[in-house]
């Protein structure tokens, strides 16, 4: 308990410098939101394993850190090879971050007719009402103690905008590098705002160098208006002694359509939040996630789509390939609410469990109280089928080429959806790489 | 080609094979026959290198190596090759995809030089004739959602590529049709050379009206207790594995 209080004095106290740091920005109509999140911080439980949504997953570990805000404690130049981390940069837009610290020069703002990219700090001094108009509305302070602390810390991350009719010509890259600095708390704040009967495809990935400890904790707000498109995929490669907690809200209107990729390979505690709502009939939305654990990994990843209007559908398929001692969580509820008549959801979670060590938690949580839908679910755990090994083995493929191609395909049918190819065969290459170690 | 001694072979401490002793030469068909149980599969699982079975006494030599030595890759590097009995469905690995790795990695045993993508399609075409294969089941994962008739013709098929020294079928007969039977025998009949060598274990006579053996051999209770020309299959179709079981001394003297 004494933790829990010292982790609040401390992000309390540290508030004061970071207001001090905002250089007249706290004038802005956005700070009040962020005093009002602080509160709700103070007042909030830190999550235990005695609370339902945190009961596999300990993230108490995070309270034996004092992490510092990139604001408050400003952290020093760094110079990243960035190429190793970014797409072709001809095909994308890219906005890079360095410790939380936009790169302006390594990065491509837009700000063509209809369209707005560019990072947060930038909107919100351009376009104050804009960005009041949506953040903090998706993801709500008193959900989560995490998303609580990021709404008062509202910094840095990207913002945008895709007015209606438009289309973004190329995908959009976000990039989140830490360049070995430690005990950092970073907390990107994303803000994707799709029109109506417009298009975009967003990659925000997390990447670092070396083995530093510090904590992600990124909110992502996206909102995809009527026949609005969004395809969005994140890769999470934090250092495997990072701390990352992320929460994706998404809020989908009548006939849009919304794809979620997550991918996870990186970090020592992980806790992915996905919370999907169709607020409009017709809509879709795909979750799909992919995760490696490694070592001492500890990834959970809990999705939630609520069906609150009919006639939507939901496609969900999670795969997670577990070694060493990594642990994994999965927790998939999908609400049907009386009206929703006419539903399809599908959610799947297969894991594949390599060493003895390893363990997945999974829950399916489908809570259904229309009656015309069609809804499925499905969770297993298994090891690697040796009958399958043997049969590669007996056409003179060995044993490790072997392994790798059936864990291969068993993952990558997570992502095969990806429409962006080089996204996707980088993921591909990455599962391969990471399986033959 | 291949010479098994004494062969003793069990399952979770269960002896199956009991002292089997055979003999191939190159060029020859030799089909091993006998009721349910007998040991068939097990023969050709132990050959391919099935670990789950324990080899327990015995040798077999393989063009002068020692078999049981070997990884199972290894076997079929060194041109051994089992179609299965119950083809394995292996979801997201398409079977182009399998057989680009087999042929590359057998090449690599081998010490030859790698297929570019041009002739290992042109390969790939020419071998999907001989078993009028067709087309749409090179992209599909391996043996996912095929009929049965189709795992055993891509069984056939991949043997086809990997072109084998000896290839041990295993009840490849088993739940075909007249049609598929018809197909999967051709195929077999095409890729006899004089320097290659087929063990085709069937519990029917049928198949071997299509592929003609050299040699028919009786397996009962893990021993070959009768060997003899394609007449053997064709008395025991008459008189039916029954018969055998409560004549077994009657018919070894026969």
């Amino acid at each position: 308990m004494s933790n829990t209080a010292e982790f609040k004095k401390w992000y309390a106290e540290n508030f004061k410098k970071f207001e001090a740091n905002l250089n007249g920005e706290s004038k802005l109509p956005i700070h009040q939101t962020r005093k009002v999140a602080l509160e709700k911080f103070l007042e909030l439980k830190f999550p235990t394993l005695k609370d339902e949504e945190w009961k596999y997953t300990n993230v108490t570990p995070i309270l034996a850190h004092k992490f510092d805000d990139i604001l408050v404690t400003a952290p020093a130049a760094a110079k990243v090879e960035l190429e190793k981390y970014l797409f072709n940069r001809e095909n994308f837009y890219t906005i890079v971050f360095i410790n939380g610290v936009y790169d302006a020069a390594n990065s491509d703002e837009v700000d063509a007719p209809g369209i707005t990219l560019c990072n947060l700090k930038t909107a919100i001094v351009k376009y104050p009402e804009e960005v009041n108009n949506y953040i903090g509305k998706f993801a709500k302070i008193e959900n989560s103690i995490f998303t609580a602390l990021s709404t008062a810390y509202i910094n840095d991350g990207v913002f945008l905008k895709v007015k209606s009719g438009k289309a973004l010509d190329k995908p959009v890259q976000v990039l989140y590098v830490n360049s070995g600095g430690n005990n950092l708390l970073i907390q990107p704040r994303n803000l994707f705002v799709i029109g109506k009967n417009a298009i975009a495809k967003v990659v925000e990935s997390y990447y670092a160098e070396g083995e530093s400890v510090y904590f992600t904790n990124s909110v992502t707000e996206t909102y995809v208006d009527e026949h609005g498109i969004l395809e969005h995929v994140k890769i999470q490669e934090e250092s495997e002694k990072a701390f990352h907690i992320s929460t994706t809200e998404i809020d989908v209107e009548r006939e849009s359509k919304y794809s979620s990729y997550n991918i996870n390979f990186g970090g020592t505690l992980v806790r992915n939040d996905l919370n999907a709502r169709f607020n409009g009939e017709y809509g879709h939305v795909t979750l799909n996630g992919l995760y490696l654990g490694q070592g001492q990994q500890h990834i959970d990843n809990h999705t939630l789509i609520d069906h609150a209007m009919p006639n939507c559908e939901s496609h969900e398929m999670y795969k997670g390939v577990l070694d060493d001692a990594s642990r994994a969580v999965f927790n998939g509820k999908v609400y049907v609410k009386k009206d929703a008549q006419k539903t399809n959801a599908f959610q799947e979670n297969k894991n594949v469990i390599l060493s003895d060590d390893a363990r997945v938690d999974t829950k399916p949580q489908l809570e259904i109280f229309a009656d015309d839908v069609k809804c499925s679910h499905g969770a297993t755990i298994g090891r690697l089928s040796g009958e399958s090994l043997f049969y590669l083995r007996a056409r003179g493929i060995g044993e490790e080429l072997a392994k790798a191609m059936i864990i291969n395909a068993f993952a990558n049918d997570a992502v095969h959806t990806i429409s962006i190819d080089e996204v996707r065969g980088r993921i591909e290459d990455r599962v391969a790489v990471k399986l033959s170690k | 080609m291949i010479e098994i001694k004494n062969l003793r072979a069990a399952i979770d401490g269960k002896e199956i094979l009991k002292g089997i002793n055979l003999t191939v030469k190159p060029g020859e068909v030799h089909a091993i026959m006998g009721p349910n149980g007998s040991g068939k599969s097990t023969l050709a699982q132990v050959l391919a290198g099935r670990e789950e079975y324990e080899v327990l006494e015995g040798s077999v030599t393989f063009n002068g190596k020692d078999l049981l030595d070997m990884a199972p890759e290894d076997r079929a590097r060194e041109g051994m090759f089992l179609a299965f009995q119950y083809p394995i469905e292996i979801p997201g690995v398409s079977n182009v995809n399998l057989l680009k790795n087999a042929v590359n990695e057998i090449k690599k045993y081998r010490g030859e030089e790698q297929l570019d993508a041009m002739d290992f399609l042109k390969m790939m075409k020419e071998k999907m004739k001989l078993v009028e294969m067709p087309q749409d089941l090179l992209n599909r994962s391996v043996n996912e959602g095929f009929s049965g008739g189709e795992k055993k013709r891509n069984e056939v098929f991949q043997m086809a590529v990997l072109d084998p020294k000896l290839a041990v079928l295993d009840e490849t007969d088993s739940g075909l049709d007249i049609d598929a039977l018809r197909i999967v025998a051709n195929g077999v009949n095409s890729l006899r050379k004089p320097d290659n060598s087929f063990i085709v274990v069937t519990h029917y006579q049928r198949l071997l009206d299509y592929i003609v053996p050299d040699f028919v051999h009786v397996l009962y209770k893990g021993r070959i207790i009768k060997s003899g020309d394609k007449s053997l299959a064709l008395f025991l179709e008459e008189k039916g594995y029954d018969w055998v079981k409560d004549h077994v001394e009657e018919f070894m003297a026969v």
